[in-house]
């Protein structure tokens, strides 16, 4: 196909010119800033701050945390190449928390130490993010969270009785489990027609807090949970629980936790001949997990915040830039999530330094963090404003499940009460 | 239905890996008085040999049949080479240190070892699938066989009689019992006391390399951490058998993988236990398990009450 080769060039040549383009544009507006400024006051002359992400970059949940670092690293790049913020380069330094609490802790330390940063996006597991958050509230550095979903972390320990914010610098763009949780447990029962549940987590932070609330529901719309286990998420062998939902009965699995743990517990419950399907939150939301759940696990459920990236048309040109920028990683779950949490404290940083003459004031960092409060734009994964508690104001889900070793997109709402 | 008999064998596959790994931590402290922690990664070196010959040697395609035979050797020569390498330059010169020494070079060999394929090994940073046999489960009465274990079952008790037939009857396997009793005697009888550690290194890096490959083809994946926490059971598993007896390290990893599963299907059933069962209580009840043995017989279940030599 001579149409083909002939695009490919046309492509090449885009790109040479556009890189061209750009490279020259960033000499001559480089050089035109110094020269306004004539070295009078060195503050607006391209002062660069960056944004920390805090993500497992390596480990089991790296998939997802790599995709995170990159998509904020797109938000930044973007950014500097908008100039959305006159007079300010966006850098990225990504440290690795390994989803455990402790590095998150370092990290967030480390973070506060460097004078340059002026918000963080991340990290991925509510447990890390408990971590984090007052190291980062004494400092007044905004935090972002492009996949935390416990409750607690915006709402406070009593979160069901009384909803209390317990740190004003916190905010976050995914969805919580009070609301997955429950939108999980409608779907299982109204729409797949799963009345007998077994009911599995992981004791963690949001595996525990998102079976809660899925229990909690589906009980309320009358199943029956024929069963619970809480499994040791350092172990590989489930085939002693595998045997426990055989033999319970159970037409459905829910499993709070992350697909580490997931993807080889769902292939155990099939290997051990429960031919049922498994369901679970966000965590469970990645490629990986069908690759470790092997051909058996078509069918499977797992619920994930907002609507498909890739079906949103405000994601559209998200996607385009990610594949141009020619990132090794997917974006994965939270790549739009990531996009928009960049983005929230990018625009907070606007208000703050348009608000300061152009410049950023001493205090940008408590600046930011009130700013972000306020800030609301369309993003990639929809209208990004966050409520008085820190969390987003879109309750988006969406139920997706395997099918020919894919995610696919099953149905899409929002929970209501 | 009655789940026990399927939730015994469970526990019975579980603890003929433990059993598999441990004989490696027992033979290596029966002979010099060492704990080779970085044996776990032994272990895991070895399934990522199996999965090497696989991906990387074999032609795309090739029955599981005919590759297993050929991935066993590839594990077993990897961790093998591992192992014996081990020995000659971190173990051997420290041979004459304090106990110590060789005991904490055995935790650092273990974190070089992991961090060595992560970084080197291709895709090594996140599971990496192993291949599976072909064919359904096996269903025996109420008891479902996973083909995957079908590997566990034949290998376990084949290396075990193997493993007792070289210790009881060959020259080496003597050579090895000498050693472990007295090595300055053994020495001054003409038993090349270098040559029999060494052996000792080789076989149970071997079983390990055995007990990589059943944990490949049991849970369908491998990371380069999965031989930390075997590892470490495996050699709580030693010590429950009576660390030093090979026999004993095949029990004690019966009876622990035994412990774990019962203690993950039927605590939470016992009345006002809710709370203290499941699979994150598991390991406890299988420590609580170790303890009430070693208060009763501080030797382990079958080790012979011997003077502490050092």
């Amino acid at each position: 196909m001579p149409g083909k080769g002939l695009l490919i060039v046309r492509q090449r040549s885009l790109i040479a010119i556009t890189a061209a383009l750009a490279a020259g544009a960033l000499t001559l507006t480089a050089c035109g800033s110094r020269d306004d400024d004539g070295g009078s006051d060195s503050g607006s002359d391209g002062t660069t701050v960056v944004i920390g992400v805090d993500a497992p970059l390596t480990g089991d949940l790296s998939a997802l945390g790599l995709g995170i670092k990159n998509s904020v690293d797109l938000a930044a790049k973007t950014a500097n190449k908008e100039k959305t913020v006159e007079g300010i380069t966006f850098k990225v330094e990504a440290l690795d928390d390994q989803a455990q609490p402790s590095s998150g802790q370092q990290n967030a330390v480390k973070f506060v130490a460097d004078k340059d940063v002026i918000g963080a996006v991340g990290p991925l597991n509510s447990s890390v993010a408990e971590s984090m958050q007052k190291v980062f509230d004494d400092a007044k550095l905004v935090q972002v969270s492009p996949a935390n979903t416990g409750p607690t972390l915006t709402q406070g320990t009593d979160w069901q009785n009384k909803k209390v914010r317990t740190y004003k610098s916190y905010f976050r763009t995914a969805t919580t489990d009070a609301i997955q949780g429950p939108f999980a447990a409608q779907y299982v029962y109204n729409d797949a027609k799963k009345k007998k549940v077994f009911v599995i987590d992981d004791k963690k932070t949001y595996g525990a807090g998102l079976a809660a609330t899925f229990t909690g529901e589906f009980k309320k719309l009358g199943g029956k949970v024929v069963g619970t286990q809480h499994i040791d998420p350092d172990s590989k062998d489930f085939s002693a629980v595998a045997t426990q939902v055989k033999s319970s009965g159970a037409d459905v699995v829910y499993y709070g936790g992350e697909y580490p743990q997931a993807g080889p517990l769902s292939k155990q419950i099939k290997a051990a001949g429960s031919k049922i399907p498994v369901v679970g939150g966000d965590g469970i939301f990645d490629p990986t997990f069908i690759q470790l759940a092997g051909k058996d696990s078509t069918g499977d459920l797992a619920t994930s915040v907002g609507a498909p990236v890739e079906d949103l048309p405000s994601a559209k040109e998200f996607v385009a830039n990610y594949k141009a920028a020619g990132y090794k990683e997917d974006f994965a779950a939270y790549g739009g999530y990531s996009y928009d949490s960049a983005w929230a404290i990018i625009e907070a940083v606007k208000k703050v330094v348009e608000d300061n003459d152009g410049k950023l004031p001493d205090d940008a960092r408590a600046k930011v963090t009130e700013a972000v409060q306020g800030v609301s734009f369309d993003g990639v994964t929809g209208k990004v404003s966050f409520d008085e508690y820190g969390d987003t104001t879109n309750k988006q889900l969406t139920v997706y499940s395997v099918e020919g070793g894919a995610w696919k997109p099953v149905k899409s709402g929002t929970y209501t009460g | 239905m009655n789940e026990l008999p399927q939730q015994l064998v469970n526990g019975l596959l579980l603890g003929s890996m433990y059993g598999l790994v441990a004989i490696g931590y027992t033979m290596v402290y029966g002979i010099v008085q060492l704990i080779n922690f970085a044996h776990g990664e032994i272990f895991m070196t070895g399934a990522f040999g199996a999965l090497t010959v696989y991906l990387y040697i074999l032609p795309d395609g090739t029955s599981m049949w005919l590759a297993l035979p050929l991935m066993l050797v590839g594990a077993v020569m990897v961790s093998v080479t591992v192992a014996v390498g081990a020995e000659r330059f971190a173990y051997r010169p420290l041979r004459t240190a304090p106990r110590l020494a060789p005991l904490i070079t055995a935790i650092g060999l273990s974190l070089a070892l992991q961090q060595a394929v992560w970084a080197w090994y291709p895709e090594a940073d996140s599971p990496i699938t192993f291949p599976e046999i072909e064919g359904g489960p096996f269903e025996i009465g109420s008891v479902t066989i996973q083909t995957g274990d079908v590997f566990l079952l034949i290998a376990a008790p084949i290396s075990m009689a193997i493993l007792a037939y070289f210790v009881m009857k060959t020259r080496t396997g003597r050579g090895m019992q000498a050693t472990a009793q007295d090595p300055d005697t053994a020495k001054l009888m003409g038993i090349n006391t270098d040559r029999i550690i060494v052996v000792a290194f080789a076989l149970g890096a071997a079983f390990a390399a055995v007990g990589g490959v059943a944990y490949g083809l049991k849970y369908g994946e491998i990371n380069f951490r999965m031989g930390f926490i075997l590892g470490l059971k495996a050699f709580t598993a030693a010590v429950l058998g009576g660390i030093g007896n090979i026999y004993g390290a095949m029990i004690g990893g019966l009876v622990l993988g035994l412990a774990e599963t019962l203690a993950t299907a039927y605590i939470a059933d016992v009345p006002g236990m809710e709370q203290l069962g499941g699979q994150t209580w598991a390991n406890v009840w299988a420590f609580v398990l170790l303890i009430l043995v070693l208060l009763f017989r501080p030797q382990g279940l079958l080790g012979e009450r011997v003077a502490d030599r050092a």
